[in-house]
């Protein structure tokens, strides 16, 4: 018997109740939220159990969402089960005050400069990390540059007038 | 391969009888036995036709360079035969691809590295303006940080057009004069870069 | 991560020489890999232990993204893995018309495929020719790069450029293809394989290229599988995992082909893999081309499907109808507003599963784009690859590994 979003819900549910939810399946792909301390487990849980069986990370980015106060920031985890072909995504929220999230790196070994990227990119600060430091910014930047609030163009540069570009 | 890969539909036959050509002499006063030239053409034609480039490669244009090195654009036809990646032995910095500020600082110390006189060409449109990539992290431009002899633009440019950058920078290498390194505006150039 | 190192230079008691010496493969290094940097601390040849930096050419594309319609990300994802831009252009519309629910006719998935797969064809040629020139033998390169210019006149027939493509539009091509076009692939598909042959007797039996490579980075597959690998490096250690075969995409599932799969996963296997690929690669174009050649009468000349917010109107209707002119000018202004949602969808790219991660909020921007790109996935693993190997075989692993500077960084 093939595994559907619909058995991954249902064992979800049973196993961790209240806090797995908002489970919606936008153009076929199973994508729920999860409590943001709870992620290793839920993680933990997808991967072991024979019948789920969630082994491969393909993904885990951030999204920043300015308008949604104690939520602003989201860690995205995309997981494939490769026997069975099945994908699911699932999402933490956490405050832009306090944006610590529990590291995957002792589950997955990929998520290890994914994490450092997510971190680069929103300053999600991913808990007991081997080695959290930028890896494709400068070592030196003090912002987080992919959050909504800070402009793509660098603000220092002479040569193009933004009045041009239709950004003045 | 045993024979010659045509991919144009209808080939036309090459006209092989000047395949070979001859740098041509300087200008100069020739006798019995002795011709009588400037020192700095003699430089210069030696130096034009010989050119030793360091590959600066960093992205999609230095696949472009590939193609150019390879034997279908083959550039080493024009005398830069052996490309090097060591600094103290290469004449000319091809910078190829978007530099961004991470790299700023290798670029310049790969440029101060070199050893007069040197010659530094920008392919592509990322290296001569920043390109497409108006970002917080891409620098603007090489010349930001290293001052620029012959900008090649395009994104990227076609091996004809990075063998044209490149006989561009033989023109001028040909009609340097062997005092311009020491003098004022060069001084003046260098220091406007903060390179002593 | 590694046991102990036993160090082979016994140095005298107090002595101030360090038993290690730190060798930095820094930033710019020969043979044009890309930008990145790995410092490692060698004793005498053998790596005891290596540590990788990247981000010298971080791009921002995904900042950037955020900005431009969904038309103007195209060249964007060019410059991805630029050795194989077709496939990530046709990746992003893929998952653009995901997102508008839009159903591509087949002759469009077809001439798709058929341009992937010269794509992953070039790019797995630079990758074995350049793992030629890294053990020393540089007349490979240099041979093959000819059939890689055939391979660029095809692009320049359709789209007009050579190698950061911007090919295609959402719901097919922007023109049909030219009968010059299929001159020039038939031209191809007959003189590559004897090519493709002479490649092969140059190295796969080559005493040299096999005593370098067999055992240089192997890794099992369950820590490949760990680590996030996909593509190539993935299939070398075992695991059959093909995007193409596992969620077919434009039509695979229409074409019948082989996914070559290696044992130990070295640089070796890792070879072997991309030449059978490349092999597999030209059996599907040979019958996609067949199957192009099947369609008769109106089915023969489409080469779009119709999305109206997205794909410019002829122009002889925008000169004459209101609506075509309304939808040019929201075109090309970029004023099209994209349908809420939220959607991942990958391909398999040169180097594995590239995917696409993108949200909309119903604006005429993306609100979020991620790019889950392979390469960046794949490098972490490479300390584990090297680590008591010799500095000659990081080299090795490196090129084998495949990877693109501009895939690493986006």
């Amino acid at each position: 018997m093939a595994l559907t979003n619909e058995h991954v819900q249902q064992r979800l549910s049973e196993k961790f109740g209240a806090i797995v939810s908002n489970f919606e399946e936008p153009y076929g792909m199973l994508s729920f939220e999860v409590e943001k301390d709870q992620n290793l487990k839920v993680l933990q849980f997808l991967h072991d159990e024979a019948d789920l069986g969630f082994q491969f990370l393909t993904d885990l980015c951030a999204v920043n969402y300015p308008d949604q106060i104690g939520r602003e920031l989201a860690v995205v985890y995309h997981l494939h089960n490769l026997k069975d072909n099945l994908r699911i995504r699932f999402k933490v929220f956490a405050p832009v005050a306090q944006p610590d999230v529990f590291t995957a790196t002792k589950l997955y070994s990929a998520a290890n400069w994914m994490e450092r990227e997510t971190y680069d990119f929103f300053g999600v600060n991913f808990v007991g990390h081997p080695n959290l430091k930028r890896i494709l910014n400068v070592d030196e930047m003090d912002y987080f540059p992919l959050r909504k609030e800070f402009p793509l163009e660098d603000q220092t540069r002479i040569d193009k007038d933004d009045q041009m570009f239709g950004r003045g | 391969m045993s024979r010659p890969v045509r991919f144009n539909i209808t080939p036309i036959e090459a006209n092989i009888s000047d395949a070979v050509s001859v740098a041509e002499a300087p200008d100069g006063y020739a006798g019995e036995g002795f011709f009588t030239t400037k020192l700095s053409d003699v430089v210069g034609l030696a130096r034009k036709n010989s050119l030793w480039p360091l590959p600066f490669a960093t992205s999609c244009c230095g696949i472009e360079f590939m193609a150019t090195m390879a034997s279908h654009y083959d550039l080493a036809r024009f005398g830069a035969e052996r490309v090097g990646f060591s600094p103290r032995q290469c004449d000319l910095l091809m910078v190829m691809g978007t530099i961004s500020k991470k790299m700023g600082p290798v670029l310049r110390q790969v440029y101060l590295q070199m050893a007069e006189p040197r010659w530094v060409i920008s392919v592509g449109a990322c290296a001569c303006s920043g390109g497409i990539f108006d970002t917080y992290s891409v620098l603007q431009g090489i010349d930001q940080v290293i001052p620029v002899d012959v900008y090649v633009p395009g994104c990227p440019p076609r091996p004809e057009a990075i063998l044209d950058g490149f006989m561009k920078v033989q023109e001028l290498v040909g009609q340097e004069s062997i005092r311009r390194r020491n003098s004022d505006q060069y001084k003046a150039l260098m220091n406007s870069y903060g390179i002593e | 991560m590694t046991e102990h190192h036993q160090h082979h230079i016994k140095l005298p008691e107090g002595s101030i020489e360090k038993q290690t010496t730190t060798l930095n493969m820094g930033p710019t290094h020969p043979a044009t890999h890309g930008v990145f940097q790995n410092i490692m601390e060698l004793d005498g040849e053998r790596i005891v232990s290596a540590e990788q930096t990247v981000g010298y050419i971080h791009r921002a594309f995904e900042k950037l993204a955020e900005r431009r319609p969904l038309n103007q990300v195209t060249p964007i994802t060019d410059r991805l893995n630029y050795c194989s831009s077709p496939i990530n252009n046709i990746g992003w519309h893929l998952t653009c018309e995901k997102l508008l629910s839009v159903q591509t006719p087949k002759r469009v998935d077809y001439l798709r495929i058929i341009i992937m797969e010269l794509a992953r064809i070039a790019d797995h040629l630079i990758c074995n020719s350049i793992m030629g020139v890294d053990t020393g033998a540089y007349t490979g390169f240099m041979y093959i790069m000819q059939y890689r210019e055939l391979i660029y006149e095809i692009y320049e027939e359709v789209c007009g450029s050579r190698l950061t493509t911007n090919i295609g539009r959402i719901g097919g091509f922007e023109r049909d293809f030219s009968n010059t076009a299929f001159t020039k692939l038939e031209k191809f598909l007959k003189e590559y394989p004897a090519a493709l042959r002479e490649l092969e007797n140059l190295f796969t039996r080559n005493r040299i290229f096999m005593d370098r490579t067999i055992g240089a980075g192997p890794i099992s597959a369950e820590r490949a599988l760990n680590y996030g690998f996909t593509g190539p490096n993935l299939r070398a250690a075992g695991v059959d995992y093909d995007v193409r075969v596992h969620t077919p995409y434009s039509s695979y599932e229409d074409f019948d082909f082989k996914v070559p799969v290696g044992t130990t996963g070295d640089s070796y296997d890792r070879f072997l893999v991309r030449n059978g690929e490349m092999w597999e690669s030209l059996s599907i174009i040979n019958q996609a081309y067949q199957k192009i050649q099947g369609f008769k009468g109106t089915d023969a000349d489409v080469y779009h499907a119709d999305v109206p917010e997205y794909y410019l109107p002829k122009k002889e209707d925008v000169y004459t109808k209101m609506e075509a002119l309304i939808w040019h000018f929201k075109i090309v202004m970029g004023e099209v507003e994209m349908p809420k949602g939220e959607v991942y969808s990958a391909v398999e790219g040169g180097n594995g599963e590239l995917g696409f991660y993108l949200i909309s909020d119903g604006g005429r921007t993306p609100f979020r784009l991620h790019f889950r790109r392979p390469s960046f996935i794949y490098y972490q693993a490479y300390s584990e690859l090297v680590v008591g190997g010799m500095l000659s075989d990081a080299i090795v692993v490196m090129s084998s590994l495949n990877l693109i500077a501009g895939e690493l960084d986006a």
